[in-house]
């Protein structure tokens, strides 16, 4: 579920203490509660954290891990990696996105699918990599990667 | 279990336990790798055959998850205790005989080992130039078990120090050992130990640095998943000789794993008395927290990764205050990577002697390296610093794969250098690589063969770095810009007589003018690939590419000579142009040719090549 739901925020952000060191692990939870950082989530974080909502937005401007629009049911992450990228990761990205019809960082208008891409997932002996809601899928040829959607 | 006193500890260790009972054991390895391969299905499958067989009740053969064994192209692994053997490849559906013949009767299934005269992990040839110490524990516990690590030499470290050693010897140990950090700089460590020890202040921290970013790199992670209380433990023993009261382990987001074993290690030497309050009895307390990063890769920085635990965003600062004097919330700050940390129970209980007679002058103990890219066996392998790039590449890693040869080494992570050939008998440690123009940095290392571009590797780097880039200082911010432009360029074929020059001189301003670490070395792929590999970047100036990886920017021909006949070229041709009868040479049509190179990564035996066009 990724509707907006005021209890639940208000949930969370009493999980915490009130510290402003609080604030990047209470982004994390609201980010994982509804697949992004509604701004009502960031004016209330403000507000429990004593911060001005300036710094809560560019702390969730500043890290890759946070979203401000809701992010894909379905998440497929490309592995961008060094040992991905020599041995064809690119040509896996290219198919997955002609597959999906989305750039890397796009969520399909219907909020099914977002494709994404991650800088390494350790796993650089099956190189190339894709994830599909977290679920590593190696050795991946173009064809292949067009078949995981 | 609660351990009042540093000799309960010692009591607890030589009294009898369950564990001594069993007779054979089956590790799965639960690194990274293997993971990624299947083997949590694996570890179902074999518990699943065990309980078939009857084995559940027989606590003395037994089959468990442990840390990574390493040799990850091989995955899922199996190592059998004690026999010391390991399997390569295992898939679910040889559960069964893995646990009839092996785990029942200890008998060798010869088709699941590299060598069935060699079957021991030891004569294996990854792992035989291999020193263990690190990861000296991978494959004999299970990462999760208190236990398991007490019994594996854990925690005698701090009983001898807060037992017997004050903090002042806690402290020189580290010293005298010539400890140099693991994350990248290799800064002499007992600096850091004695500046901060001495450092005034009430309140103290000690943070390990997990934020492993470097792509291509999972020595940290391996580290972190398979044996986490080594990191709890040096990181106690750091707070204990500095005094600290709390500490954090700063986590990469992508790593969740890594948080839950941390925490879990936590929780399970609070209750032991090993972490909180009056540990082992000696009134010292110490507080230890993991935070989990927001995936930002330049938070792996030491001042951008505390503001990140302050709640603010990962920006660096210049460092003319240094953060063992003013770090975490202004308080003297001891900060070191999970490695180092892991070296600490070592060397304070074997002795700084014991640690500095390893690894090479100034350099001293292993490194794990992640040994990846176009080599024969990839994995995480442990040297003794010092030791050459050549063993790690040909003997650990078994060279090129077929047809193909070896044509750089690329260290250091994003940031690191790309040595050639000539360079491999180069040694691995802090002094050497970076005046050959190449870092240590965490420990990756990258082959690369004929079929990789050192122009597309620069390219592919500086694209990197500059979505990293924080956007703090403007050299980095609009260099690392002006320099990709450039380079894309130049990969599309729309280079310019004179690139060369440009990238060397843009490179040249922005190592010398950025603020942070990052910015600084940011150049390093650029400034070392235009060193080594100039003939390259003179080539795309012109429109070719040798390596056959700049879209466009050659022709595919094969040898005839060379061609076997194989077909794999043209399977692979998305076009259908190439031809030629079964063990006959082929010959590829350059009319519907749209040079994409794929007929060059398919063969085996180095017939397809990149030649320029017409």
């Amino acid at each position: 579920m990724s509707t907006f739901d005021e209890q639940d925020l208000e949930q969370i952000l009493r999980s915490r203490p009130a510290e402003p060191r609080q604030l990047l692990p209470l982004l994390q939870d609201i980010q994982a509660r509804f697949r992004h950082l509604p701004k009502e989530a960031l004016l209330a974080t403000a507000e429990r954290l004593s911060l001005p909502p300036a710094r809560v937005f560019a702390a969730a401007c500043f890290y890759r891990a946070f979203s401000l629009t809701p992010k894909g049911e379905r998440l497929v992450a490309v592995c961008q990696g060094t040992a991905c990228h020599l041995r064809g990761g690119q040509a896996v990205t290219e198919s997955l996105e002609k597959r999906l019809g989305l750039k890397i960082g796009q969520t399909s208008a219907d909020g099914r699918y977002g494709l994404e891409s991650v800088n390494c997932l350790g796993a650089c002996a099956l190189a190339p990599v894709a994830t599909v809601d977290g679920v590593v899928h190696g050795h991946l040829t173009p064809d292949a990667a067009a078949e995981l959607i | 279990m609660f351990f009042a006193n540093p000799q309960s500890l010692t009591d607890f260790v030589k009294s009898p336990k369950n564990d001594a009972k069993i007779a054979r054991r089956l590790w799965v390895c639960g690194g990274p790798g293997c993971l990624a391969a299947g083997s949590a299905a694996l570890l179902t499958a074999l518990e699943n055959a065990a309980k078939a067989a009857g084995l559940s009740e027989k606590p003395e053969l037994r089959t468990d998850m442990t840390g990574c064994l390493g040799l990850c192209e091989r995955g899922p692994l199996v190592g059998v205790e004690p026999e010391g053997h390991l399997y390569e490849k295992v898939v679910p559906a040889d559960a069964e005989e893995l646990i009839e013949r092996t785990l029942k009767k200890g008998e060798l299934i010869e088709r699941l080992v590299n060598d069935p005269k060699n079957p021991g992990r030891q004569e294996h040839p990854f792992y035989k130039p291999q020193t263990s110490l690190i990861m000296r524990r991978m494959g004999r516990i299970r990462p999760d078990s208190l236990e398991d690590y007490l019994s594996a030499d854990g925690y005698k470290a701090l009983a001898l120090a807060l037992g017997e050693l004050s903090p002042e010897e806690v402290s020189r140990r580290v010293e005298a050992s010539g400890l140099r950090g693991r994350g990248g700089g290799g800064f002499p460590a007992g600096l850091k130990w004695s500046s901060c020890r001495l450092a005034p202040g009430e309140i103290k921290y000690v943070i390990a640095n997990g934020d492993e970013g470097d792509p291509g790199a999972f020595m940290n992670r391996s580290l972190m998943e398979g044996d986490p209380f080594a990191v709890v433990e040096g990181l106690t023993l750091g707070a204990y000789a500095v005094g600290a009261r709390s500490g954090f382990i700063y986590v990469r987001h992508e790593y969740p794993l890594s948080v839950e074993r941390l925490e879990r290690a936590i929780a399970q030497a609070e209750k032991c008395g090993l972490l909180g309050r009056n540990i082992l009895g000696s009134g010292f307390d110490f507080h230890l927290e993991t935070v989990e990063g927001g995936g930002a890769f330049v938070c792996g920085e030491s001042t951008a990764l505390m503001a990140s635990i302050e709640g603010r965003e990962g920006q660096p600062r210049v460092k003319y205050v240094r953060s063992v004097e003013r770090g975490l919330w202004d308080c003297p700050t001891l900060l070191q990577n999970v490695e180092s940390w892991a070296n600490v129970p070592l060397i304070v209980e074997k002795g700084p002697d014991w640690f500095a007679s390893l690894g090479a002058k100034n350099n001293s103990g292993t490194k794990v390296f992640s040994l990846v890219g176009q080599v024969r066996r990839s994995g995480l392998a442990e040297m003794p610093l010092g030791s050459p790039i050549r063993v790690l590449v040909q003997d650990v890693g078994g060279g090129a794969r077929p047809g193909r040869t070896i044509k750089a080494v690329q260290t250091g992570g994003p940031s690191g250098g790309c040595l050639p050939l000539s360079e491999l008998d180069l040694p691995l440690d802090f002094d050497h690589l970076p005046a050959a123009g190449a870092i240590m940095g965490s420990g990756g290392l990258i082959v690369m063969d004929d079929l990789s571009c050192m122009v597309d590797v620069a390219r592919y780097f500086t694209n990197f770095l500059k979505g990293e880039s924080c956007g703090k200082c403007a050299p980095c911010r609009e260099g690392l810009g002006l320099i990709l432009r450039i380079l894309e360029g130049l990969c599309r074929g729309q280079g310019h007589p004179g690139d060369g020059q440009e990238l060397q001189s843009l490179g040249r301003s922005l190592s010398l003018t950025a603020l942070c670490g990052l910015g600084q070395s940011a150049a390093n792929p650029l400034l070392s690939t235009l060193r080594y590999f100039a003939e390259e970047y003179q080539e795309h100036e012109e429109g070719f590419c040798r390596s056959g990886r700049c879209q466009g920017l050659f022709h595919p021909a094969i040898d005839p000579d060379v061609c076997t006949g194989c077909g794999a070229c043209a399977k692979a041709c998305p076009s259908s142009v190439i031809s030629g009868g079964k063990k006959e040479p082929h010959v590829v049509d350059l009319d519907g040719c749209i040079s994409c190179g794929a007929c060059l990564a398919a063969c085996r035996f180095g017939a397809a090549k990149a030649v320029r066009k017409k």
